[in-house]
This record gives structure tokens, sequence and C-alpha cells, in this order.
């Protein structure tokens, strides 16, 4: 936000940024949209290789679990930052990324379980919508931690108060929208067999 | 008088550099538009370069004027170039300049994010360039059908330059997309509502909202396709399984927007200057806004009649057939507000008003053209012959390139506070005018004599020679008068006419400024009552520059956002890490480090929290 917004105040009441950043998300998520589309078209239409039986729901699923209460702990840190209370900021942020980075991690430990049984990027439709649409998703994700490790870094130098919250605002609201996205992913590759 | 001589080139070495850099790190929405514009007209003069070697292969039959590799390459740089390279950043580049203006704005809601979105234009398109030097061009044709883009079929690089290159410009499209979107919603003067904004603010808006939707299905396809050529995929390859329709359907899903994303600013560019060279408002404000935003909305659901050869089901054939037909409602509407504004105006034909009068008339011969191909069975007769490349050329050409020239006459002296030489522009006008339809009619009638588009040449004795020959013979007039018109812009720009505030008597308030407007834009801006805030009313006339000034409310808060290095710095990175796929990975490494430090710089300048 340029110092003419605190001056001019804005036509909506919107900051800049907050509204900006909704309209990137519209675009991103045309984005999934596509993926997760291509993923149905070609679903079941492998012609040779491994496929669904392989995938390891319970453990996606207590995975999807953690990645739905980071977003607990990432509203937490926004109403902590709002409040000014910047010990909440700090312990709320630090528990978001912990649990981004532990999906992170868990989807590295399946991704590895997967190629050693044969599943790989180019085995077959399966293999290649799979690791692309998931694979796009956990690279949200990563970059959904390195933003919030930045976040807290500057929350430690206390560079967030009452009165300059939006930046937590605003990447709480890609954390929410990488949360959202994954809601829709996890049913359509794991739970329902094409 | 001695020491003054001598001492001259010093500070004339100090002035180029610190104009250099003041140019590279300008933040600035005017200066951000200028180098839009001055990149977009390099990129169209050189696809109207690649357009001319086609058209001397083509001028008589067997020629061996170009390998046909090299034809191949340039007809998709020429598509490439002018849609990706040409139209969008000069629309950009005049939305830039124009926008901030008529709705009373200091600048755009994220300078910096508009900066980067220029370096991000001007680094793409010069990395899809360098694949002339990298071992080949592109030469599967702008919409890249599978499986011609497969590593079998076009086997070096020139794909992935294509692929990474619109990439990296797409990045520069969405990131101006939202900087509109957010600065035209939210950064409005004091009464400039919604229903009173210029209608090219209005159709800025709706392109941008078409761009942020548009473009990530082109970005999904170019990735799949990028996954094929490079890591063993096939999502394109019928051979696993897959189905190449798959790459028109995520293409033409952006591919149709597109053509509104470079058409709709340029009916926004005619709906200022028609009324303001007819001295009445706009016809049918709302129903011109409505039908921009339906057109918007439409041009999501139509993309499929660019498929009707590939053995669609019937049934879906003609769903996408109607739509078709039916996003010709909203468009025609708009043709009859532009002549309805004409109706009984006092008509004043200046250079600007002969372009967009010539833009209506030829739109429409593309637009019913458009009709014609709509129609499912009359699509199988013409498609992929001449008749279609006669269709777009009359949108493009006649549709985008008409309004941005009009556009050129009409803003170039707010821009630079000098006019072109207007006889020197009605020249241009004729020669472009007679040119374009000595060129693209005849390919009307070559595309129902059933000549394919896309070949490198063809036989004699078919009854194509004499139409192709008229057609080479209209792009070389084309070609006069886009010289002529370089040379007008050098000559005004040196002693062209003094412009003052407001040449034209226009209304919207760019003419309530300066000619060129100060880097703050406004001292002061004239109250906000009505669609035409500079129009008095009870005289019917437009307030003089001093009765303006009085009238404005000086503003004593002007606060100006910092120069910045960082926008071209995170712009070298970006283009970097996408050039590190086509060279080597040491280039990616390299252009994260980039981007990083840019990133980090950033965030953390002053002056901008």
């Amino acid at each position: 936000m340029t110092a003419q917004v605190e001056k001019h105040g804005t036509t909506l009441g919107l900051d800049h940024r907050k509204l900006g950043f909704w309209t990137f998300l519209a675009s991103e998520s045309v984005f999934f949209m596509t993926l997760i589309t291509v993923f149905i078209i070609y679903s079941g239409r492998s012609t040779s290789g491994p496929g669904h039986e392989l995938l390891n729901i319970p453990l996606t699923a207590f995975n999807t679990f953690v990645l739905l209460t980071s977003s607990l702990a990432m509203v937490l840190s926004v109403d902590a930052a709002r409040r000014g209370d910047q010990r909440g900021l700090r312990f709320w942020l630090l528990m978001t990324i912990l649990m981004g980075a532990f999906f992170v991690g868990v989807q590295v430990y399946e991704y590895r379980k997967l190629m050693h049984e044969g599943l790989t990027l180019t085995s077959n439709l399966f293999g290649m919508t799979f690791y692309t649409l998931t694979g796009f998703h956990g690279a949200h994700v990563t970059v959904g931690v390195l933003w919030l490790i930045a976040t807290l870094v500057k929350a430690w130098r206390g560079q967030f108060g009452a009165d300059n919250y939006i930046p937590v605002d605003v990447a709480g609201l890609y954390w929410h929208f990488v949360d959202l996205v994954w809601v829709f992913i996890f049913p359509i590759v794991y739970l329902i067999r094409w | 008088m001695a020491t003054r001589t001598e001492a001259l080139p010093v500070p004339r070495v100090v002035s180029w550099w610190s104009t250099l850099v003041d140019w590279l790190t300008t933040v600035d929405h005017k200066k951000i538009g200028i180098l839009y514009i001055a990149g977009g007209v390099l990129f169209l003069i050189i696809g109207g370069i690649e357009a001319l070697l086609i058209r001397v292969q083509l001028a008589g039959p067997e020629r061996a004027f170009l390998h046909p590799q090299t034809y191949n390459e340039l007809l998709t740089m020429h598509g490439t170039t002018m849609i990706f390279l040409a139209a969008m950043p000069i629309l950009a580049g005049f939305g830039n300049y124009v926008v901030p203006l008529m709705i009373g704005a200091r600048d755009m809601a994220f300078p910096r994010l508009n900066a980067l979105g220029v370096w991000l234009f001007i680094l793409g398109g010069l990395l899809l360039y360098a694949s002339f030097f990298s071992g080949g061009a592109p030469d599967a044709g702008w919409f890249a059908y599978a499986p011609l883009t497969s590593k079998t079929f076009s086997p070096h690089k020139g794909m992935d330059f294509w692929i990474l290159g619109l990439m990296v410009t797409g990045i520069a499209s969405i990131s101006s997309s939202i900087n509109f979107i957010v600065t035209i919603l939210n950064m409005r003067a004091p009464g400039m509502k919604l229903n009173r904004m210029p209608v090219f603010v209005w159709t800025m808006l709706v392109t941008s909202f078409l761009i942020v939707f548009a473009f990530p299905s082109l970005t999904v396809a170019q990735i799949l396709l990028f996954f094929d050529r490079n890591f063993g995929t096939g999502f394109y390859a019928a051979e696993v399984g897959a189905t190449p329709i798959l790459w028109q359907h995520l293409f033409w899903f952006f591919g149709h927007p597109e053509v509104y994303i470079v058409i709709l600013p340029a009916f926004g560019m005619v709906s200022e200057i028609i009324p303001v060279f007819s001295r009445k408002p706009i016809f049918g404000y709302a129903a011109l806004v409505y039908a921009t935003v339906a057109i918007g909305f439409i041009s999501f659901t139509v993309w499929a009649h660019h498929m009707f050869a590939v053995g669609l089901p019937p049934v879906v054939a003609y769903a996408f057939g109607a739509a078709s037909m039916i996003i010709a409602v909203p468009t025609a509407i708009k043709i009859f507000n532009w002549i309805f504004t004409m109706w009984r105006g006092s008509l004043r034909f200046t250079t600007a008003m002969l372009f967009a009068v010539s833009f209506v008339a030829m739109f429409v011969i593309g637009g019913l053209g458009g009709i014609f191909l709509a129609t499912v069975p009359v699509d199988w007769q013409l498609t992929d012959t001449y008749f279609v490349v006669a269709h777009f050329h009359y949108t493009l050409f006649g549709g985008v390139l008409l309004s941005v020239l009009a556009a050129f006459y009409y803003w170039f002296p707010k821009i630079t506070g000098r006019k072109l030489d207007e006889r020197w522009g009605r020249i241009h006008w004729l020669l472009t005018f007679v040119g374009f339809n000595l060129t693209f009619f005849p390919m009307h009638w070559l595309g129902l004599d059933g000549m394919p588009r896309r070949i490198a040449t063809y036989g004699a004795g078919l009854g194509w020679d004499f139409w192709n020959f008229v057609a080479t013979v209209g792009a070389f007039i084309i070609s006069a008068g886009m010289a002529l018109f370089v040379l007008n812009i050098m000559k005004s720009l040196r002693n062209g006419e003094a412009a003052g505030d407001n040449p034209w008597e226009g209304w919207t308030l760019e003419w309530a400024t300066t000619s060129p407007p100060p880097a703050h834009n406004f001292d002061g801006l004239p109250p906000i009552n009505s669609r035409r805030p500079l129009w008095n009313a009870a005289e019917k006339r437009v307030y003089t520059p001093d009765e303006v000034r009085a009238m404005s409310e000086r503003d004593e808060h002007i606060h100006l956002p910092p120069a910045s290095w960082w926008p071209l710095v995170v712009a070298f990175g970006v283009t970097a890490i996408a050039a590190g796929f086509v060279y080597t990975p040491v280039i990616t490494v390299l252009g994260v480090l980039i981007f990083l430090i840019g990133v980090a710089g950033w965030v953390q300048q002053e002056g901008y929290h």
C-alpha cells in the first residue's frame, strides 16, 4: 500500500493489498480448476501400470487433518496480530509453519514410497496427473511455509501491530486458499475410485 | 562563454545516465505506459516484417523465397508476436497511461508491481526472440496444436522458448490486470462513480478480469506441454491413452477470451474518440457498458467454435455455435452505439476520427465473417482456409490496430505535449485503409476457393495467383503507411504543433491537466458530477483550461512513491529462472538467487509502508 492510500482512503473501503490478493487468488483458482479437470478427464484412462490402489488413504487423511487444523492456527495468528498480541502472533505463526512443514514432509515420504513401488511421473496417465496436481499443490504449500517463515521473522522484529496487520492477513488468505484447494484435491484424487 | 561550452559535455553525460536510471527505476504509471507502448510498437514492427516476408513468399505460386521450415517459424512468430507482444502491451500501455488520469488517481494502486509487469513483458519477449539465435524459432503455429508440438515433430527448442517466453509475459499480464482491477475499483476520485467512468476504463476493467480468469488455462496447457517435451510425460500423446484434443480445449478456453482481451480495450478507445469528434456524449452509455460485461461472460462459453472440425458431438458443436452467435448481439449493440453517437453530431474528421470510423466499418466486416464461421456446416467448409485468415485480420487489424492508431493520434498530444502532423496522418490513414483492404479482402475469396492457410506455397493454375499477388501489394502499401507513421512520430516529437491542455475539446479528466501531465498528474481535480466533468452543459462547450484550473480544488497532500530498482531485479530473476530451462540449469539457480534478493529488497524498501 502506498502512503497515498493512508491519506486519501480507498473507494471501496477495502485495503488495496487485500483486494489485489483476492483477485490473484481468483486466478489461482482457475489454475487449480484446470489441473483438477485434467486429472478427472484422464482418470481411468491409463493403459498400463499401477494406479489408485497404491495410495495410502489413512495416512493422507491424517495429513489432510493436519493441514486443515493449520488453518485454525492461521486464523488465531491473524487475530493475535489484529489485537496487537505479539506473543500470540509468534506462537500461532510457528504452529502454522510446523503443521505446513509436516504436511509437505508427509507428501515427500508418500512420493518416495510411491516411486519405490513403481508409480512415477512417466508411468502412465495416473502418474502424470497425480504428480502434477498434488505436486503443484505441494509447491504452493512450500511457498506458503517460506512466506510464513518470513512473516515470523518480521513478527519477531515487532514489525506488526494492531495498526499494521494486513501483511499477516494477506499471508493468511494465501494459506487458507492452499488449504481449500486441498479440500477439493483430497476427495477427487484419493477418495473417489474413478 | 568559453567556460560554458567546455562545461557542457559533462552535465550532458550525467543527464544521459540519470535519464536512463530514471526510466529503469520508474514507478510512474505514465512512464511505464510509454515503455509498454514503445516496446509494443517495436514488436509490432518486427511482427510486420515477418508478415511482409510471408507475403513475399506467397506473392506467386511455387516460390522458393523462404524455406518451408523458415516459413513455419515466421508464421508462428508473426501470430505470437502480434497478439502477445504487440496488441496486449500497446493496449496495456494506453491503459496504464490513461486510466489513472481518467479516474482522477495519482498513480496505479501498486506502482512497483506495475514496473515489474513492463520489465517482464520486455524480457519475456526477448527470451522468446532469443530462440532465433538458439537453434530455431517456434514453428507449430501461434495456437501450437498437439501433436505438432511434440519432440517428434518439433525437435529443436523453439517450442520450449515459446512456452517459457509466454509464461514470463503471462505473469506480466496477470500482475498488470490485478493492478488495473484494484486501481479502477479502489482509487477513483470522489464523485467518479462506476456509472460515470469513461467507457475505456470499463473496457480495461472487464479485459483485466478476462486476463485473470483466462491466462491460467494457457499456463497449465503450457506446463503440461513442457513436461511432455522435456520430462517424458504424455499429456497430449494418444499412444499412452491421452487425447491431443485436450490441448485444443485448454488453449481455446484461454484463446477465445484472449481475442476479447485485445478487442474490448479497442472498443473502449473508439468509445472515447467518436463522441469527442462528434461533439455528442456516447449514445446509450449503459447499453454499451452492459454489452461489454456481457461479452466478457459469454467469451468463456464459445471456445469450441475453433474446434468444429475435430469431431465434437453435434449437440456440443451446435451449442457452441449458438453461443458464438449470441455474442454477436452485444457486439452489434456497440456498433449501433457508435453509429448513433455520430448521427446528427457535428463531426470533425481528424486523423483519429478517420481511424475510429474506419474501425467501425472494418470491424463489421470482421464480425460478419465470424457469424459465417459460427455456423457449423459453413465452418466445416471454410475451416483452415484463408477465409478464416481474412476474418480474424478484419477483427484484429481492422479492429484492434485501427483503433490503436486512432488512440495514438488522439492521446499523443496528451502524452508528449505535441500533436502528430495531421496532413501526414491523413496520408497514413489512407495508405493503411487501402492497403489493409487490398491485403485481406481478397483472402475471403481465396478461402472460398479452397486455399488452405499455413501453407508455405501453392501450385500454379489453381486460380489463386492473382489475389495472392494483390494481397502482397497491399501488404507493402500498409508498410509504407507504417513507415510514414514512424516518421510522423519522430518529426512531431521534435517540432509538432504545441497541443495545450485540451487540443480536441475532450471532456474526460485526462484533459483537465497539462500535456504532458506532471508526475503527480493533477494539482487539483474539478468536481465530478457527470460522465463529462469538463463539459459546460449551460453553454454547450468544454471548459477552457483556465476555467478548469479555477474550478479545481488544490490538493495539498501529494505524496509520490520513490523510484525503485527492485522491479527490474525481480523481472531479471524471473526471466533467468525461465531461461535456465532452455539453456542450462545454472541460469535457473542464479535466477532464483536474483529473484530472492529482489523480493527481499522489495519488501524492505522504505516509502511504501
